[in-house]
C-alpha cells in the first residue's frame, strides 16, 4: 500500500515526456485510502496528452473524491518506452495522483472513447498485474470495469470487462460503489465474487457479460440471454435529466505539461436531437439537456479565475446549437474581467447557425481554428445522412469566417456513406472549391482543407445494417478525391488511413467472438492502434484468420432486419423500428428535421426513460436549423457567381 | 518598469520541461492579474522573458525570468512574491522579487556561468576525485555532443571553471553515489551537467542535479547573481 515513486522516479530520465507520469495537475488530489473506502483507479487507455482533458473521467474523478466511501486516482496507458522499462523491472501499471499500483485499488474503471483503444485496455489490464479475462480473475483480484459510448457494443470486451456501465455514469457510480463496497467489507470470501457480480448486473445501467449466454448457429448470432432471472434482458442506459444538477468538474485538471483541448471546457449540453444518422453520441445521448445559461457563465469565470487559461471551449455535439450561445459568448468576449485576453472556441459548430455576429465576437479576441462539418458532398447525401446543410450556408458561414479576417477553414467529410456515388465525391471537391472562391472575395490567400474520414458504421444508429466500403474502395475514393482536388490551389485534401477504419469497424461491430481477436492483436504487440506510427492492420487480419473469422462478414456485410445484432441487448432507449424505419427513410433520400422543434418522431429516448428536452428556447433559431424553417427543396442551390468557379 | 523574479523548481514538477514552465508561468499572470506590458502588433504577447533553460529533472534554487509592466503600475514587491507563490503549482516558489534597470541586458545575454550541485553515481568517491584532479589538470577534454539535432566536437575544459568533490549519499533508489559541486561556463557554448561527467568519466551516471546559482561576469572581473544577493541556502539545505 505504498508509494511506488522511488521505484518509478529513476525511470523518468530514460523516457519521452517525463511529465505524463508525474500528477502534480492544479486540481488534482491526493486521497487518503481507508478499509471502509472502495478504491476507483479511473484509466484512460490512451497516452496522458490524450486521456488528461477527458471530462467524462474529470468529472467521476470529482464526484467519487466527494464521497466519503470513495477514493479515486487516475491513470493512463503508459507510453511504450516507459511499458518497456516497467516490465523490465517488475513495476506494475500505477496512478499518477500518488503513485499507487493498481492492484491496491478495487476497480480498475476504463474510459472507452474509441473502438481502437481497446487493446490497451487489455494492456492495462495485464500491466496492472491481473489476468486479463474476466473468467481467470481470482476471487480478491480487483474488479475490472468500462464506460463510455463504446459501451454501447461491448460485445468485443465482454471477456475482458467484468462489468459495463451504459449511459451518464453520474448517479450510477454510487451503486457500484455501494456494491462493491459490501463485497470488500466481507472480507472477499470464496464464491463472493460471483455473489457481488450478480448484485452488480441488477443495477440498472449496468452489464455483467459473464451473466449472459451467448447461442451461435454458425457465423450468425442467435440469441444473448440471462443466465438468472434477476439479470435484466435488455440493459438500458442510465441518463441523468438535468445537466444543470451536475456543475462538474468544478476544478477541471491544469495539466503541468501540454495535452489536447489544453483549455478551459465547459460542457453546455448533453445530447443531440439533430438526428445525423451516421452519428453514434447523437444517438446514444438523447435527450437534449442544456445547462442553464447562469450556470455556464460562473462555471467560465470560475473556470477561468482559478486556471489562468486564456481560451474556454464551449462543448456539446453541436454548440451552436444551444439556445444561449450568443449571450454566453458575448458574456466572455465583454467580460472586463476576461479584459479581452480569452477567447472562445466552439468545437462542433453548424454552418446554418454560424454568423456574422458570432464570427465578428469570436474574431475579437484571437481567430481559433475554424472546422465546419458537411460530411456530405451533394444535397442528396446529405438528405441519406440526414444533415441537413443547404449549400448556400456553408457559403454563407464561410463567407461570415473570411469576412472577419479567417484565413483558413476546414471541412469535415465522409466518404463510404450509404448510397454514396463518385458524382457525390465529386461534390466534395466542388464545395471546397466553391469555398475558396468565396474567400477570394475578401483575401487572396484564402485556404480551404477539406479532411475525408471513412466512414464506419456504428451500432445503435439507422446505419447500424449497413456494409462498410472495403479498405480497396475506400482506396478508390481517396485516388478519386486526390484527382479531382489536384488542379485547385487553396484546396488541401487530408485522409484518414483506410487500414484504421477496417479494425475500428471490427470492433465497432464485432460479436463476442471478436475478443479472441482483439487478444491475439495485443499478445502480438498491437498497442496503441489509433496512432498510426503503431497501427498494424496485418496483425488484426492474421488474427482474424487464426480465430476462422472473416471481414467480410464482420465489417463489409449489409445486414437484414430480422438479425440478431451483438448490441440488442443493451439499450441507448431507441426502438429498433425507429431505427430500422430511419434506416429505410435515407435509402429513399429522406432526411428529417430536428426533433427539438418538430413534433416526436418516437425513437423512444425520451418516452421510453420518462424525461424530455431541456431547452430554453421552445423555437428554432432564426434563419432555422436542420429542416426546420428552412427551404429543404433548394439544399442543393449554388450562387450563380460560384457556378463552376475554379482557382 | 521592469522587474526580475528568481524561483526554484523542485520535487516532482522538475520532471516538467523549460516549455511546460513557461506556461505555467503565462496562467500565473493571468490569475494574478499582473498589470504586464504587451508588445505591439497583429497578436500581441506579455513582455516575459526568461533566462536559461533547466534541463528537464533538473531541480534549481535559482531560475530567473524578467517581465515588463505597464509603465504606471504599483509594485508592492513585499506582497508580489507571495502572489505569484500562490498562483503557481506546488513546486515553483517565487523566492526574490526585484525591480532592475529598464535597459538592463537580458538574462540570456548576462548570465556567464551557473554552479551545480550534482549526485553521480558508477565511480566510489576516491576514483571521482581522481578523476575531477586528471581534468582539471588536463589541458584539452576534447567532447563531442548534441546541439540542434547536430554532434559538435569542442574542447570543454574551458567550459569548467571548478569542480569538488563533496560527499558519499545514497540516490532514493539504494544506489551509492557521491555528491559533487561544480560551476559551469554558458557562454561562449555552455556545458551541460551530464556532459561534466561524460568529460570526467564515460562510467558515471547523472543521478541528481540542482542548479544553486547563476552568475553574471562584469567586464572589471566582478562576479554577482542576477537580482545582487549572493545567497548560501542553496548549499545550507544540501
Amino acid at each position: 500500500m505504498t508509494t511506488l515513486w522511488p521505484r518509478v522516479e529513476p525511470l523518468l530520465a530514460k523516457v519521452q515526456k517525463p511529465a505524463r507520469y508525474i500528477g502534480c495537475e492544479e486540481g488534482a488530489r491526493s486521497p487518503v485510502h481507508a478499509p471502509h473506502k472502495v478504491a476507483w483507479l479511473l484509466v484512460y487507455p490512451d497516452s496522458y496528452e490524450v486521456g488528461l482533458p477527458n471530462q467524462g473521467l474529470q468529472i467521476l474523478y470529482e464526484l467519487l473524491n466527494e464521497r466519503d466511501d470513495a477514493v479515486a486516482e487516475r491513470s493512463y496507458a503508459p507510453w511504450s518506452d516507459m511499458e518497456a522499462q516497467l516490465r523490465g523491472r517488475g513495476i506494475p501499471l500505477f496512478s499518477v495522483d500518488t503513485h499507487r499500483a493498481a492492484g491496491d485499488f478495487d476497480l480498475l474503471a476504463f474510459n472507452l472513447s474509441a473502438e481502437l483503444v481497446f487493446t490497451n485496455v487489455l494492456n492495462c489490464i495485464d500491466l496492472a498485474g491481473v489476468p486479463v479475462r474476466s473468467a481467470e480473475r481470482a476471487e480478491d483480484d480487483l474488479v475490472v470495469m468500462a464506460g463510455g459510448h463504446c459501451t454501447f457494443n461491448p460485445e468485443p470486451l465482454a471477456d475482458f470487462v467484468d462489468a459495463f456501465v451504459i449511459g451518464d455514469g453520474e448517479e450510477v457510480i454510487a451503486e457500484i460503489t455501494a456494491v462493491v463496497g459490501e463485497w470488500k467489507r466481507s472480507g472477499r470470501t470464496p464464491g463472493s465474487r460471483q455473489r457481488m457480480l450478480r448484485t452488480l448486473a441488477a443495477v440498472p445501467g449496468v452489464y455483467v457479460p459473464s451473466m449472459y449466454d451467448v447461442a451461435y448457429d454458425g457465423p450468425a448470432l442467435v440469441s444473448v440471454t440471462p443466465r438468472y432471472p434477476d439479470v435484466p434482458e435488455r440493459v438500458e442506459k442510465r441518463t441523468i435529466s438535468d445537466l444543470g444538477a451536475w456543475p462538474y468538474p468544478k476544478s477541471q485538471l491544469v495539466p503541468l505539461t501540454e495535452v489536447v483541448h489544453d483549455r478551459l471546457n465547459v460542457e453546455i449540453f448533453r445530447g443531440c436531437t439533430r438526428g445525423c444518422r451516421f452519428c453514434q453520441a447523437g444517438m446514444i445521448t438523447r435527450p437534449v439537456r442544456e445547462r442553464p445559461v447562469a450556470q455556464v457563465r460562473s462555471m467560465i469565470s470560475d473556470g477561468l479565475a482559478r486556471t489562468g487559461y486564456d481560451e474556454v471551449a464551449l462543448t456539446s455535439l453541436s454548440s451552436a446549437d444551444y439556445s444561449g450561445i450568443d449571450e454566453v459568448v458575448k458574456g466572455v468576449i465583454d467580460d472586463p474581467a476576461c479584459s479581452g485576453q480569452v477567447s472562445v472556441s466552439l468545437p462542433s459548430l453548424r454552418v446554418d447557425a454560424y454568423t456574422v455576429g458570432l464570427a465578428a465576437e469570436i474574431a475579437k479576441v484571437r481567430r481559433t481554428g475554424l472546422t465546419f462539418a458537411p460530411e456530405g458532398g451533394t444535397w442528396r447525401l446529405r438528405q441519406v445522412i440526414s444533415k441537413l446543410i443547404r449549400e448556400e450556408d456553408l457559403y454563407g458561414a464561410v463567407d461570415s469566417a473570411f469576412s472577419q479576417g479567417w484565413q483558413r477553414v476546414k471541412l469535415y467529410f465522409l466518404m463510404g456513406l450509404p448510397t454514396e456515388t463518385d458524382e457525390d465525391l465529386e461534390g466534395i471537391a466542388s464545395l471546397a472549391r466553391n469555398c475558396v472562391a468565396v474567400g477570394k472575395k475578401h483575401s487572396g490567400r484564402v485556404s480551404v482543407t477539406a479532411s475525408v474520414g471513412g466512414f464506419v458504421p456504428k451500432p445503435q444508429t439507422p446505419f447500424q445494417w449497413f456494409g462498410q466500403n472495403t479498405e480497396a474502395e475506400l482506396r478508390r475514393k481517396v485516388g478519386l478525391l486526390k484527382d479531382s482536388t489536384r488542379r485547385d490551389r487553396g484546396v488541401t485534401l487530408k485522409w484518414h488511413d483506410p487500414r484504421a477504419s477496417v479494425a475500428e469497424g471490427l470492433a465497432s461491430r464485432g460479436d463476442r467472438r471478436v475478443g479472441a481477436v482483439i487478444e491475439d492483436v495485443w499478445r502480438h504487440g498491437g498497442i496503441f492502434q489509433e496512432w498510426s506510427e503503431f497501427f498494424r492492420l496485418d496483425l488484426w487480419e492474421s488474427a482474424m484468420e487464426r480465430h476462422g473469422l472473416s471481414l467480410d462478414w464482420y465489417v463489409y456485410r449489409h445486414r437484414s432486419e430480422d438479425e440478431v445484432l451483438p448490441w440488442d441487448h443493451i439499450s441507448a432507449g431507441l426502438h429498433k423500428d425507429f431505427l430500422w424505419g430511419d434506416w429505410q427513410d435515407a435509402l429513399v433520400a429522406s432526411g428529417v428535421e430536428d426533433c427539438r422543434w418538430t413534433p416526436c418522431y418516437d425513437c423512444g429516448a425520451c418516452t421510453g426513460y420518462g424525461i424530455e428536452h431541456r431547452v430554453a428556447s421552445a423555437v428554432p433559431p432564426a434563419g432555422g436549423s436542420q429542416g426546420t424553417g428552412q427551404d429543404l427543396s433548394t439544399g442543393g442551390f449554388v450562387p450563380v457567381t460560384l457556378s463552376g468557379a475554379r482557382s | 518598469m521592469k522587474v526580475r523574479v528568481r524561483f526554484s523548481k523542485s520535487g516532482k514538477i522538475r520532471w516538467t520541461s523549460h516549455r511546460d514552465v513557461a506556461r505555467m508561468w503565462e496562467r500565473a499572470f493571468r490569475r494574478t492579474s499582473l498589470p504586464l506590458a504587451y508588445s505591439e502588433g497583429f497578436s500581441p504577447r506579455p513582455k516575459v522573458s526568461f533566462g536559461l533553460a533547466l534541463s528537464t529533472g533538473h531541480e534549481s534554487v535559482a531560475e530567473y525570468l524578467d517581465l515588463e509592466l505597464v509603465p504606471a503600475s504599483e509594485l508592492d514587491v513585499e506582497s508580489l512574491s507571495g502572489r505569484l507563490t500562490a498562483a503557481l503549482p506546488d513546486g515553483i516558489e517565487v523566492t526574490a522579487v526585484g525591480r532592475i534597470d529598464d535597459r538592463a541586458d537580458s538574462l540570456q545575454h548576462e548570465v556567464t556561468s551557473c554552479t551545480y550541485e550534482l549526485v553521480a553515481a558508477g565511480a566510489t568517491i576516491d576514483e571521482l576525485r581522481e578523476y575531477v584532479a586528471q581534468a582539471l589538470a588536463a589541458p584539452t577534454i576534447v567532447l563531442t555532443r548534441q546541439r540542434k539535432g547536430q554532434d559538435v566536437t569542442d574542447d570543454v575544459r574551458p567550459a569548467i571553471l571548478s569542480v569538488d568533490v563533496l560527499d558519499e549519499v545514497e540516490a532514493d533508489d539504494g544506489r551509492p553515489c557521491v555528491s559533487l559541486v561544480a560551476e559551469l561556463a554558458t557562454q561562449p557554448r555552455g556545458l551541460r551537467p551530464a556532459e561534466l561527467l561524460a568529460a570526467l568519466s564515460p562510467t558515471l551516471d547523472e543521478v541528481r542535479v540542482r542548479r544553486t546559482n547563476q552568475w553574471i561576469l562584469r567586464a572589471d572581473g566582478a562576479r554577482h547573481e542576477p537580482l545582487g544577493v549572493v545567497t548560501e541556502l542553496a548549499l545550507a539545505d544540501a
